[in-house]
């Protein structure tokens, strides 16, 4: 492993001080110190690892720096950014450019009363309540997830008061602007009783820069609480993206996480909930458009702990050219845990011979009475779909488009905000062959 | 218009047409009969341009183009025009994004310009109520979900809209209850007239009580077998396919 940060003194010396969140706050930096340890300790995880047998991050070992950077946003891609901005009047935008919160590019806008959503810094800076237990060994499910504590540099901190429902989907925009950098967001999303909210985690890369992200987004939903979580991975071509989505639900709650892996070179998504109470229900969603030689994984978990819990799983990929997906989904059902009903299917469209899909789901079952079931299939396009549509006088590369969208559509259409419906509508069509004459046809 | 001669069709190896003559004149419509297994979907499917099948012998002369070198697309554009036996589901795509796409590809090969968002809503409704479908099928995926009926209805209207020179209509009578053949059989007569020819591909009589043919066509083991008017149909009605089986050499085109 070649890392410049050598040992936590040069860090905390170094880094901590200049940029990243909650300098100064002891715990933050206790919480800092012992996550690194076990980073250290237990280095990047290999592909004898079961958990990361099919994705090789040794190329994150291999950077030329871990380190955090501090890279003041870029005027030109305050430039690009503001037709985002304009474009989301009717969000809650925060935006983050390398990693830190920039308070000019955001537009939080109005609040309810029993809200409050702002910059893990600013929370951290405000010694405002947080449950600090959120930054211990055991909300981690990777050592990425370490690495992430020990560096966080900032994140989204969104708590609701029960009962307190937020009408307009608050907007997180992840900009990497520069070259080579390395960010760690930490999102932070606490609702309470009752409380409804829809997120958006948005993480676009400007350049075809070796970026690395590595984010960690933690979720706590109180009885009856709703989220929808929607994430868009669009990162630079040659960037690498990490993260994980762990949810915790109390009796009733709904959790929805969609997740589009379109850019970057790998991107390794952990979404995990945990369904403590009765009748929760949570449903996974996610869709990896993937060519060259790009890498995405998606590996998610259900922890079905209370009876009567519904979990609904749908991921899909489109590969091409020599890309690779995974997908490895598990499901667990507790002693206990009856009549919890769980349902996973991954599907996924080859579009080249040197294509590769691994797909595993897999079902623990511990309690009686109970309805799961599991579906994976790997296919090309349908020679019989095609025929019926050029028989039509639709062309073969407009044809197959087509279907490659229809087939996209099923995960798409899952979206709640129409805005970032057809925002995702458009960037699969626009890796599509004709994906610019169906984008005016629609 | 349409000008098949001698063609010999095989599909893995196995020869399924074995010489078929046919001749189609504009504003024609022929009805083409024949038993389970005598090669009429495979007669269809190749003047579609299905992929897969191997021509072995013969030609087919369409509007003075050759027809077997054309890709399918090209033959939709040209004017043909296939109404499947089973309607395919395309899951994802919405009909009206299906028949807006096929639509504006035949009209920029025709010189004409696309139609509006308006123009095609007005002109797709138009036509839906004829063939009294619910226009609540147009953001629904194409035939996901539609009964058998509403399929094979949405073959109707494609033809209607996307308006062919050549239409083959495969099994469409199969399946549907006779309200349903009605409406459909309205549909395509509706479509009749002196430009436009029109093939019917069946294995009952039902659907020419209500399209009446001009000739009739019997296919037995790969090859015309018969051919006549309108009255053949319902000879075959009367005395079934068992025939054909039996002294299938003996009989002539006549």
């Amino acid at each position: 492993m070649n890392v410049q940060i050598e040992s936590w003194e040069d860090m905390a010396l170094e880094l901590v001080p200049q940029h990243l969140a909650g300098h100064g706050v002891p715990w933050v930096t206790a919480a800092r110190q012992s996550a690194f340890e076990r980073f250290e300790e237990r280095g990047f995880p290999t592909k004898r690892e079961e958990e990361w047998k099919y994705t090789d991050v040794a190329a994150i070992g291999k950077r030329t720096s871990l380190a955090p950077d501090n890279i003041p946003p870029d005027p030109s891609s305050e430039a690009a950014l503001f037709a985002w901005t304009l474009a989301q009047e009717n969000m809650h935008l925060l935006v983050f450019v390398n990693g830190h919160f920039s308070s000019e590019l955001s537009a939080v806008g109005k609040l309810p009363s029993g809200a409050r959503l702002e910059s893990l810094a600013d929370v951290l800076d405000a010694n405002a309540d947080l449950p600090q237990a959120l930054f211990d060994e055991q909300h981690e499910h990777t050592v990425f997830a370490a690495l992430n504590t020990a560096l966080t540099t900032d994140g989204a901190v969104l708590q609701l008061a029960p009962g307190v429902v937020l009408e307009k989907p608050v907007y997180l925009l992840f900009v990497a602007s520069g070259r080579g950098t390395a960010v760690y967001p930490r999102n932070i999303f606490l609702l309470g009783e009752g409380a409804h909210a829809t997120v958006i985690e948005h993480y676009f890369g400007m350049l075809e820069a070796h970026n690395f992200t590595d984010a960690v987004t933690q979720i706590s939903l109180d009885a009856g609480a709703e989220m929808q979580h929607c994430k868009l991975i669009q990162e630079g071509k040659d960037a690498f993206h990490v993260a994980g989505i762990h949810a915790e639900q109390a009796a009733g709650s709904r959790f929805v996480s969609h997740s589009f892996a379109l850019g970057g070179r790998l991107a390794r998504n952990d979404i995990t909930s945990l369904l403590n109470g009765t009748g929760c229900h949570c449903s996974f969603d996610g869709l990896y458009l993937l060519d060259g030689k790009q890498h995405a994984d998606h590996h998610t978990r259900v922890d079905h702990f209370a009876p009567s819990c519904t979990s609904r799983e749908y991921y899909r990929g489109i590969l091409d050219g020599e890309s690779h997906g995974v997908f490895s989904g598990k499901v667990v059902v507790h002693p206990h845990a009856v009549k919890s009903d769980a349902h996973q299917s991954n599907r996924n469209l080859l579009l080249s011979r040197q294509a590769e899909v691994d797909t595993k789901p897999q079902l623990e079952i511990f309690a009686d009475d109970v309805k799961c079931t599991h579906g994976a299939t790997v296919g090309q396009l349908d020679d019989d779909s095609l025929f019926y549509l050029r028989s039509r006088g639709i062309d073969a590369d407009s044809a197959r488009s087509l279907l490659i969208y229809g087939f996209a559509n099923d995960i798409i259409g899952r979206v709640e905000v129409p805005e970032m419906r057809t925002r995702i509508e458009h960037l699969v069509l626009d890796r599509l062959p004709q994906g610019e004459q169906i984008k005016e046809l629609l | 218009m349409l000008s098949v001669k001698n063609l010999h069709v095989a599909i893995e190896g196995k020869e399924i047409l074995r010489g078929i003559d046919l001749d189609v004149r504009p504003g024609e419509v022929h009805a083409i009969m024949g038993p389970n297994g005598s090669g009429k979907s495979t007669l269809a499917q190749v003047l579609a341009g299905r992929e897969g099948y191997q021509v072995t012998a013969g030609s087919v002369r369409y509007l003075d183009l050759d027809m077997l070198a054309m890709p399918a697309e090209e033959r939709a554009r040209a004017g043909v025009f296939l109404a499947f036996q089973y309607p395919v589901e395309i899951p994802g795509v919405s009909n009206a994004l299906f028949l807006k796409t096929a639509l504006n590809s035949i009209r920029k090969q025709r010189g004409l310009p696309e139609l509006d968002a308006m123009e095609f809503l007005n002109l797709v409704r138009d036509k839906m109520k004829v063939l009294g479908m619910d226009d609540k099928l147009l953001p629904r995926a194409v035939n996901e979900g539609f009964s058998g009926g509403e399929k094979k209805r949405n073959e109707i209207l494609q033809m209607a809209i996307l308006e062919p020179k050549l239409a083959i209509l495969d099994e469409t009578d199969s399946g549907l209850d006779i309200d349903a053949l009605k409406l459909v059989a309205e549909g395509v007569n509706r479509m009749r007239n002196a430009e436009r020819a029109i093939i019917l591909v069946t294995h009952y009589q039902r659907l020419l009580e209500f399209i009446v043919p001009d000739v009739v066509h019997v296919l037995s083991q790969g090859r015309i077998v018969k051919t006549g008017g309108a009255g053949l149909a319902l000879e075959l009605e009367q005395y079934g396919y068992g025939w054909l089986e039996t002294e299938p050499e003996a009989l002539q085109p006549s």
